[in-house]
């Protein structure tokens, strides 16, 4: 038997206390696509940050063809022959394509000879891209193209890849798996990072799971189903938040052909955007990021004002009413960025807790704070959404992604609002944590509330939305019954963007 | 190896040691520098920092000089946590003393007891006006506040010379640059007698004390605290990041402009082309050093003034130069700014990885 | 005063802020903010002055005043990058403690004459009228920052480490993903910054006003900053700003000479007014700004270990 490609033992590191790697074993065959599965926080990235020379581990070996090798810096990686796409694209917006390419490869290369090489490579494997467009003018797919071609440059022998369909529409992930099938072909290993389960069951040969930075499987995911994968990925699930049947109340947000122009070059444009919202339903918005969803959010939170008469909340128009007004009338918006938007990361989860209060919370009086009053309700939210903190002192950047997303989503669903926005609800959550947020935005509903959802996540939209409209390239398709759409079909109309101008920047 | 790795939570302890740390290896820089110029560095810094403190003369003065970087620094501070960058302050302070000085020499004869309130009044207003402009700079065209709010000390600085040399020139002055001396009904009351206390120093304990409430308590400060660590979530918040620039910089510039009038109205008693040993700018080292928190400025500016009269006397005692005392100064600033490392960062010995 | 000659002091008067604003430009494109300019304008020209007065060679003044300029940088750099301080405060700091380190070791020297660097004497074409003089009868440090400012253009443009350097300064996480040494080129960067303010200090003593005055410099490091601004961060409009900024000091000078009648502390408030127009113009545009600069600039960056 041949020696694999890779073969990693024992692998450990720590941050602080924290052991983000413990003792992870792994090995790569040439010409397998292998899964590394977990949730966030497993350790997936630590490990192929390793792999790639970006960070050092504190104990275990690496071999590489059977040598042993060790890996210090990024550059070195490539020139064994590892490649890697990033989960958060490693691009630089305001260059071109070709020099971003030419700043991922170790010498400097004549700029007709790279144009030729890149030409190969995207006829080789099929893949649409032009050299001299800008960064910024590209869609998600396009970027992540951006990134493969450059990883192929090198004729890697190993590419890893990093959540890479997180971006990508169903469509344009079937793409990329051919792509990787072809790679396969040609003798090269992939480790594939990923938490959905359904495309490593199509895609991969073998999986290795990780739980805690500890390695708890290796499986064949083809002979596996998606729960037997989820239940060794995840531990024990609490139950899904069954969708009520209730009925439906009087219309709450109503939204009339708003139109905005983009707010700077990296932005989207919104175009002709109409919705309505019932209380008692939970409306999903699904679409590929940068599609405009964060203008969207922004234009109902009050962070954008907008024309008179284009947003109305329970019949009244809101369009020129700021954030703290729109709270003050019962609303509530919860954006997709967690530090440095939702919350603030150097203040404490009380501190952040008065952040978005409206006066009838009463956690102020006579312009002057009442801090036992903000602590006692920081404690509330705490308590009631199992966030695991040292308590209403602790700061937020102290908190894990998903600690800190209860936190918030407990802040403003304690305050009962009659109208709830929210963006990415779960995304980058545990999946203990994103059960209980689901949770509450369903309970939310059943109160009466009209809950609107934003999200890439296609599972989630489908778990919990009782109609769904597709946002693509700042326009919005019309509002469909859950029960009445299919994955492909939403699929599909999120595809429409795919290739469009335009996308947001951070 | 050592590594740096961020707290989870920034600590508490260092963030009150490190300006203690930093003050150490201050005074050893220093010794070493006084030793490689060939001076007894224990006489030297023994005349720098003990020595002002062992007479009346030299503890009022030390309050004396206290007082105005006290109240620039603390105005300046609440700027600092804002995000706003005000570091025209000195020439507040100047605008301020000309507005408060010029009114007291128009009313040159009153002997109203309004006077001294009114010129006390119109010392804030020229420091707020001279910090509004910046303020509408930034609001309204985007302009950094840094760059302008310095480029207008520079202003303030000439329209003081212009107005020394020509209209508010004493007649009587034999041609010196020098306005007549303030009535004294527009001169700030002596606190202890046969020292040079004037009651500025109470403006600047009101002012510790109002900041203190006002970034501790209320909802204001709050609302300050959040523009400056991000303005996104200010603005998700609902804040009004354009009133908030206002408020800190009209603050700071009230607060400049007082300390300039009140110097001029309780220390100088004339305008002079000179008002200032640099207060304005120095009062970025206080607000640092007092950890941007009001009651940190008090003993922050305490031994900035001494750091001024000790300069003053080793000048004359060990036969240093006067720009000694900036260089403590800098020289403290950079070992307070590295060691505020501590407070948000964890220093550890990385084990040898890897083997 | 005739066209040429003022055309002649116009430009003695951009050069000082022309090499402090290239220097500069390049800091802030590898994301570094430095408002320290003034203090390593006015300690690199303390040394020059003195290492001139001593060596008897202004080539040996230069030199030493760069050199001087860029240790000032290192303390920032070892600060801001190797400790992680706020940049805006160690840049004030470093203004702070430039403006009196600078006045005490220029105590002796104060009052001091040096006889100005020689101007180039081009047999010929220097005495076309007119043309002659105006391109040719300069000193060589102005055609040396116009050769510097060409050069940095071409290096940011035209290299793969110019582009590097973008790059750290557009998005130093990915830039570090990809394995560069986002703190290295950053410390580089802001030694050149170092090194050209504190070759423009040299300048102002050396051969703009050949003496040394406690903090001569009067705020040219703080309008150098300011045209760096003004620039949109790109070499050829630096030239542009630094020439219309050397005009208005010039004028109203030759205004002030001539006894136009208007207080002398009107007329020298001119660049400082002049300054805060020119950013307003500038900065109003939002989207510009937004467009060209550098991304991370001011921000902090420690590479996950």
């Amino acid at each position: 038997m041949t020696a694999p490609l890779v073969a990693l033992s024992n692998i450990s590191r720590s941050f602080g206390d924290v052991r983000a790697c413990d003792g992870i074993s792994l090995s790569l065959e040439p010409g397998e696509i292998h899964a590394l599965l977990g949730e966030n926080g497993a350790g997936k990235s630590t490990l192929v940050r390793i792999i790639y020379g970006l960070l050092e581990p504190d104990a275990g070996t690496m071999e590489w063809n059977g040598e042993p090798v060790r890996i210090r810096t990024p550059a070195a990686a490539r020139a064994l022959g590892i490649g890697m796409v990033f989960q958060h694209f490693t691009l630089f917006e305001s260059m071109t394509v070709l020099e971003n390419i030419a700043l991922a490869l170790d010498r400097r290369v004549d700029r007709s000879e790279l144009r030729a090489r890149i030409g190969a490579v995207i006829a080789t494997y099929g893949m649409a891209l032009e050299a001299d467009r800008h960064v910024h003018s590209l869609s998600a797919g396009e970027r992540q193209r951006v990134e493969v071609v450059r990883c192929l440059l090198q004729d890697p022998r190993l590419l890893i890849l990093d959540e890479p369909t997180s971006v990508l529409t169903p469509q344009e992930a079937e793409q990329l798996f051919a792509t990787l099938r072809q790679l396969r072909d040609e003798g090269r290993s992939i480790l594939y990072i990923s938490h959905r389960l359904e495309e490593v069951r199509a895609l991969c040969e073998r999986a290795t799971i990780l739980r805690g930075g500890r390695r708890v499987a290796q499986c064949d995911p083809r002979t596996e189903t998606a729960a037997s994968l989820a239940e060794r990925m995840i531990g024990r699930l609490p139950p899904a938040p069954v969708r009520a049947a209730g009925g439906r109340g009087p219309e709450r947000i109503r939204i009339n052909g708003l139109s905005l122009a983009a707010r700077h070059r990296f932005g989207v444009a919104l175009d002709d955007i109409s919705l309505a919202v019932r209380g008692g339903e939970i409306l999903g918005i699904a679409g590929i990021a940068g599609n405009g969803q964060g203008e969207l959010l922004a234009a109902l939170s009050g962070e954008i004002s907008t024309p008179t008469g284009m947003i109305a909340f329970d019949g009244e128009p809101v369009g020129r009413l700021g954030p703290a007004g729109r709270r003050e009338r019962g609303a509530a918006a919860v954006p997709e960025q967690r530090l440095g938007h939702a919350a603030v990361p150097a203040m404490t989860l009380a501190d952040n807790l008065f952040l978005t209060a409206p006066r009838r919370q009463d956690l102020a009086r006579g312009g002057m704070l009442r801090p036992d009053a903000i602590a006692g309700a920081a404690e509330r939210v705490i308590d009631s959404f199992d966030v695991r903190t040292t308590g209403a002192g602790a700061v937020a950047s102290s908190l894990s992604g998903g600690n800190l997303q209860k936190f918030i989503v407990g802040r403003e669903v304690d305050r009962e609002p009659e109208i709830l926005v929210i963006a990415q609800p779960t995304w980058g959550v545990d999946a203990g944590a994103a059960v209980t947020i689901r949770a509450a935005l369903r309970r939310r509903a059943s109160a009466g509330a009209a809950v609107l959802v934003i999200s890439q996540d296609l599972d989630e939209i489908f778990e919990i939305c009782d109609r769904i409209a597709v946002i693509a390239a700042g326009r919005l398709s019309d509002a469909r019954e859950t029960s009445s759409f299919s994955v492909e079909e939403v699929g599909l109309l999120m595809g429409h963007a795919a290739g469009g101008p335009g996308r947001a920047g951070d | 190896m050592l590594a740096i790795e961020p707290r989870r939570q920034p600590s508490r302890a260092w963030s009150l040691l490190s300006p203690a740390i930093a003050i150490a290896l201050t005074l050893c820089v220093g010794a070493l520098l006084f030793g490689l110029a060939g001076r007894d560095p224990g006489h030297a810094l023994y005349v720098l920092f003990i020595q002002p403190l062992t007479s009346t003369y030299g503890l009022t003065e030390l309050l004396v000089k206290a007082t105005p970087l006290i109240l620039i620094a603390t105005g300046l501070a609440i700027g600092f946590r804002a995000n706003v960058w005000n570091i025209g302050a000195e020439g507040q302070y100047t605008v301020g003393a000309l507005a408060g000085g010029g009114l007291a020499l128009a009313f040159h004869d009153s002997t109203s007891p309004l006077l001294l309130p009114a010129v006390l009044l119109a010392g804030c207003a020229g420091g707020m006006a001279w910090g509004a402009i910046p303020a509408l700079l930034r609001t309204r065209f985007n302009v950094n506040e840094i760059l302008s709010s310095l480029m207008l000390t520079y202003v303030a600085i000439l329209l003081l010379s212009w107005l020394v040399h020509g209209p508010w020139r004493d007649p009587d002055g034999y041609n010196f640059p020098e306005s007549r001396l303030l009535s004294d009904a527009a001169t700030l009351p002596i606190l202890v007698d046969d020292t040079r206390l004037h009651a500025g120093l109470l403006f600047a304990l009101l002012a510790v004390a109002g900041a203190w409430v006002l970034m501790g308590r209320s909802v204001v400060g709050f609302q300050l605290r959040v523009s400056g660590q991000s303005r996104i979530a200010a603005h998700y918040a609902g804040y009004s990041t354009t009133g908030l620039v206002w408020f800190a910089l009209l603050l700071s510039g009230g607060l400049a402009g007082l300390a300039g009038i009140s110097e001029v109205s309780g220390t100088i008693n004339q305008l002079l082309p000179t008002i200032s040993p640099g207060y304005g700018f120095t009062a970025i080292i206080v607000a640092f050093l007092g950890r941007l928190h009001p009651l940190g400025i008090i003993p922050a500016g305490l031994l900035i003034a001494l750091s001024y009269i000790g300069g003053e006397l080793a000048q004359i005692e060990v036969g240093v130069p006067a720009a000694v005392t900036g260089i403590f100064q800098g020289v403290l600033l950079f070992f307070l700014l590295g060691c505020d490392l501590l407070t948000g960062y964890r220093i550890r010995l990385a084990p040898v990885r890897g083997t | 005063m005739d066209p040429a000659s003022m055309v002649l002091t116009i430009v003695a008067a951009a050069t000082p802020l022309l090499l402090a604003a290239t220097g500069e430009l390049v800091t802030e494109k590898s994301g570094v903010l430095n408002l320290g300019v003034e203090g390593m304008m006015l300690v690199g020209a303390v040394t020059a002055f003195a290492a001139a007065v001593s060596s008897g060679s202004p080539v040996a003044g230069f030199a030493a005043g760069a050199g001087a300029g860029a240790a000032m940088a290192a303390i920032f750099a070892a600060l801001t990058l190797g400790l992680q301080a706020n940049q805006v405060a160690t840049g004030l700091a470093l203004t702070i403690f430039g403006v009196s380190l600078s006045a005490m070791f220029g105590a002796p020297f104060v009052g001091q004459a040096l006889s100005p660097i020689p101007r180039l004497e081009v047999p010929v074409l220097g005495e076309v009228p007119l043309v002659g003089p105006v391109l040719f009868g300069h000193d060589a440090m102005v055609y040396l920052s116009l050769l510097i400012l060409a050069g940095v253009a071409l290096f940011l443009y035209r290299t793969r480490a110019g582009l590097v350097i973008q790059a750290v300064g557009e998005a130093p996480d990915a830039a570090h993903a990809l394995g560069y040494r986002v703190l290295r080129i950053r410390t580089c960067a802001c030694l050149f910054g170092g090194a050209m303010a504190g070759l423009a200090g040299s300048y102002l003593c050396l051969a703009y006003t050949p003496m040394w005055a406690e903090n001569m410099t009067a705020g040219r490091g703080w309008i150098a900053l300011a045209l760096v601004v003004f620039a949109t961060w790109r070499p050829g409009r630096l030239l542009l700003g630094a020439y219309l900024f050397g005009a208005v000091t010039i004028l109203q000078l030759y205004a002030q000479g001539r006894g136009v009648e208007v207080a002398s502390q009107f007329m020298s408030m001119l660049p400082y007014l002049a300054t805060i127009l020119v950013l307003v113009l500038i900065s109003r545009d939002r989207t510009r700004m937004l467009l060209n600069a550098p991304r991370s600039i001011g921000t902090a960056f420690l590479p996950p270990r």
